[in-house]
């Protein structure tokens, strides 16, 4: 039989009618993704809002009597589970892996349009269930955001009784959401590719979100395991994870469970997490490079093959995040070697961004801004993530800013540069209009500048030995004045950037009507989703016709060829032959 | 979690030598001669339906092999609390009654394919109504059980008995509204037996599969 895309064959399109079918109850891939990413976008505000409160209180430590200990654990648990997951992990799966795999893989829609869309409204209600948090009696859990038993179910730890319930249900909704969009992203990538798009034709970004999709569908049943478990151990009283613990003078309710137990599950999940995280914003800062640096990606297979390795890599290490939690001293050894085996693939890819940039053609655009910050802070928090992967360093560093910082440099700050870069790049294609240029410029210095004025000074209080989820400081000995200080100023660098994201937050919203059209391509790149034929793509992407693909995603600067890109689906008679014919090395 | 880990390296491998190994050794950047190689590639033909089946039992499978790594961990770290469960003696009834049911699918199966349409009908609702059998047997053991006083919070292996019945009940619950899907739309009158053919296809693979699974937590189980 010859071969026949899936989106060509003949099914009918749900082409929607009415205002609600086209932009609320909407099974569109585009429109779904930008619910997503709204959502997400919002929800990553309240987090915001708390790590400002939590700064104002480390920082000012006397002068808001309104942020009692207990909110204080609150805003740092709260803050932490939204920004991981409510916010990063939904904004590049539910986000930009929505947005862009159907349109980089020259598909009409993902294959499973209705789950899709039931997708997000299930992220929708895991949303609002964690929000209700907020408004039961205790208020929302404290137990910190690895939600470790005993503590986060004992009476003590504030939102003890509902807030953890809440938590974990809310946790439960969310990966029934995942999983369903997960199905599709990995169903979409592996069947919907248009004629001609052979996987190593793939742009990386499809890569880096496909390969976060997989390890998501495989690492978030752990959370649900835990999370189910421990949902029995609070409501019905199960001991699965809950010792006998003599609490407030009460005797024992539990006895027997192994706190242990959950924090291997937990970081069974919790370590994929880290690369669900990383790896979209690996393959969308390589397009963002070797489109903005005019250059073909250097080691193009090299990448694919890294972005796998260390998906399969990241499911053997997750007890370096337990060298302190009492476990068998002879697996910190284990679980060291493969933590630095894993520094071997992640260093390929940064060489390769370094080199994709050797020698282009650098337009220093803000999406490339952003995309160059990203190997900086990538390098730095990834420096420092050598330090923690051994068990005799880690074991002092552990609790303190030391580690705070290290996360908030690689998966913190390095995967949000990639988000904005991500949003200036593609918000021409998603609106039709460019965002402002020099509010985007504005943004990038100060968030670049800034973040690192939060975060570097936080390795020094770490090596001086500062503990973090300290509430406050006072009373302390070993703590001298000059952390006091260095406080105080990461507090004001740290409002200082908040406020920044509210011209980014403008630019947003002012350019979408006042925005300079954007034409349809207006980064001249070769990828797929620039050559549709209406800006912003219209339902079905395509118009009549599939696209064909003839090349991969990065001839740009072919010598001989007219322009200095030319796109995927080019026809070869049309464009020069690229690649090793003219002598172009990869 | 070692099994967990196993899982996650075996489909690794699958995954990466079946699958990838040998088209991630093309080199993209040359571009080929004629457009006649680039008719030949692009995605398979399989039906994306059965794609998403195969991902989602994955899934269930790293859900499942988790459940049973808690299970012998919490064993294995018990300090004198752990105590064997009987199972209950009805649970060889239900599985009989599972076993029949995936039975029932699988003839439905090949019914469908040899184009037979009254032997699919007995096949699926068959399969369907020993699947509620399965499902009816499964809580009156859970009866039987807080009859005599064993409740979840009664000891950590009772509570694990009830969680994966209760976690596989669920699934396939799951399973029988795609089911009763199926059934409707073969009750719709002037239905083509050829549009039936994926749902029953992919009900017998799920069915199979939860079959499998059940097999692998009743012998967890017994061996408490």
């Amino acid at each position: 039989m010859a071969f026949v895309a899936i989106a060509d064959r003949d099914h009918a399109l749900h082409d929607p009618q009415t205002f609600i079918t086209k932009y609320i109850w909407s099974q569109d891939h585009k429109v779904i993704a930008i619910q997503y990413a709204i959502t997400a976008i919002a929800i990553g505000l309240v987090a915001l809002g708390m790590s400002v409160l939590m700064r104002l209180q480390l920082g000012f430590p006397h002068f808001f009597s309104i942020i009692v200990p207990n909110n204080y654990y609150q805003f740092i648990t709260m803050h932490g589970m939204i920004m991981v997951i409510y916010l990063l992990t939904a904004l590049f799966l539910g986000g930009f892996g929505n947005y862009l795999i159907p349109l980089m893989c020259g598909a009409r829609d993902m294959v499973f349009p209705y789950m899709n869309m039931i997708s997000y409204w299930v992220y929708l209600v895991a949303v609002l269930v964690l929000v209700a948090a907020f408004f039961v009696p205790g208020g929302p859990t404290g137990a910190g955001w690895t939600l470790y038993p005993p503590q986060a179910v004992l009476p003590g730890t504030p939102g003890a009784s509902w807030g953890i319930v809440l938590m974990l249900l809310s946790l439960a909704i969310f990966i029934v959401a995942f999983t369903m969009g997960g199905l599709n992203y990995v169903t979409t990538v592996l069947q919907a590719r248009c004629r001609g798009m052979t996987l190593l034709r793939m742009p990386l970004s499809v890569w880096g979100i496909f390969m976060a999709t997989v390890l998501g569908l495989l690492a978030f049943p752990a959370l649900l395991v835990s999370a189910v478990m421990m949902t029995l151990d609070s409501v019905v009283g199960t001991s699965f994870f809950l010792p006998a613990v003599v609490s407030m003078g009460q005797p024992p309710t539990h006895s027997g469970g192994s706190p242990l137990l959950f924090q291997h599950l937990f970081w069974f999940f919790g370590h994929p997490e880290v690369y669900i995280v990383a790896l979209p914003a690996f393959g969308i800062v390589s397009d963002l490079l070797s489109t903005h640096a005019r250059r073909h990606i250097f080691g193009y297979r090299m990448m694919v093959w890294a972005i796998l390795a260390i998906g399969c890599l990241s499911f053997v290490v997750w007890a370096h995040h337990m060298y302190v939690s009492g476990m068998n001293p002879y697996f910190g050894f284990f679980f060291a070697t493969t933590t630095l085996i894993i520094a071997v693939p992640t260093a390929i890819k940064v060489y390769n961004w370094v080199l994709t940039l050797w020698r282009g053609d650098i337009h220093l655009t803000v999406p490339m801004l952003f995309a160059i910050g990203f190997i900086f802070t990538f390098v730095n928090g990834g420096l420092t993530g050598l330090f923690l992967g051994n068990v005799t360093v880690d074991v002092p560093l552990s609790a303190t800013y030391f580690v705070v910082a290290h996360f908030h440099m690689v998966m913190g700050v390095s995967p949000i540069l990639v988000v904005f870069g991500a949003i200036y790049h593609w918000y021409p294609k998603i609106t039709g209009r460019m965002l402002n240029d020099t509010l985007g410029r504005i943004h990038f210095w100060l968030t670049f500048v800034g973040t690192y004025a939060i975060y570097l000074p936080m390795h020094y209080l770490g090596i001086m030995g500062v503990p973090r989820r300290y509430y406050a400081f006072s009373g302390t000995n070993f703590i001298p004045p000059s952390a006091e200080w260095a406080n105080t100023a990461i507090t004001i660098s740290a409002l200082f950037v908040a406020a920044v994201q509210m011209v980014f937050l403008f630019n947003l919203i002012w350019s979408l009507k006042n925005g300079k059209p954007a034409g349809s391509n207006p980064w001249r790149a070769t990828t797929l989703e620039w050559q549709t034929p209406d800006t912003p793509p219209k339902h079905g992407n395509w118009g009549a016709k599939l696209p064909v693909v003839y090349r991969w995603a990065y001839d740009y600067s072919v010598p001989g060829a007219e322009e200095d890109f030319i796109p995927q689906n080019q026809p070869l008679e049309a464009g020069m032959a690229a690649g090793r014919a003219h002598g172009i090395k990869p | 979690m070692s099994l967990s880990v196993a899982f996650v390296a075996l489909l690794a491998g699958v995954v990466v030598w079946g699958l990838l190994a040998r088209r991630l050794t093309a080199k993209p950047w040359e571009t080929p001669g004629s457009t006649e190689e680039v008719e030949a590639e692009g995605a398979e033909g399989l039906p994306p339906a059965k794609v998403g089946l195969w991902t989602l039992l994955a899934v269930i499978t790293s859900l499942f092999g988790l459940f049973i790594s808690a299970y012998w961990m919490r064993m294995e770290h018990a300090h004198g609390d752990w105590s064997p469960l009987a199972v209950p003696r009805l649970l060889w009834l239900n599985t009989a009654l599972l076993i029949l049911s995936s039975g029932g699918m699988q003839w439905a199966r090949a019914a469908a394919r040899r184009g037979q349409a009254d032997r699919l009908r007995v096949g699926l609702a068959a399969g369907g109504v020993l699947a509620w059998a399965f499902l009816a047997g499964q809580l009156l053991a859970w009866r039987q059980l807080s009859a005599s006083g064993y409740f979840m919070a009664s000891s950590p292996a009772i509570a694990f008995f009830y969680l994966l019945t209760g976690v596989h009940g669920l699934h396939l619950l799951g399973g029988l509204l795609v089911w009763g899907k199926t059934v409707v739309r073969m009750a719709h009158a002037g239905v083509e037996l050829i549009d039936l053919r994926l749902s029953v296809d992919l009900c017998t693979v799920y069915w199979h599969y939860l079959l499998l699974v059940w097999l692998v937590l009743f012998t967890v189980l017994l061996s408490s």
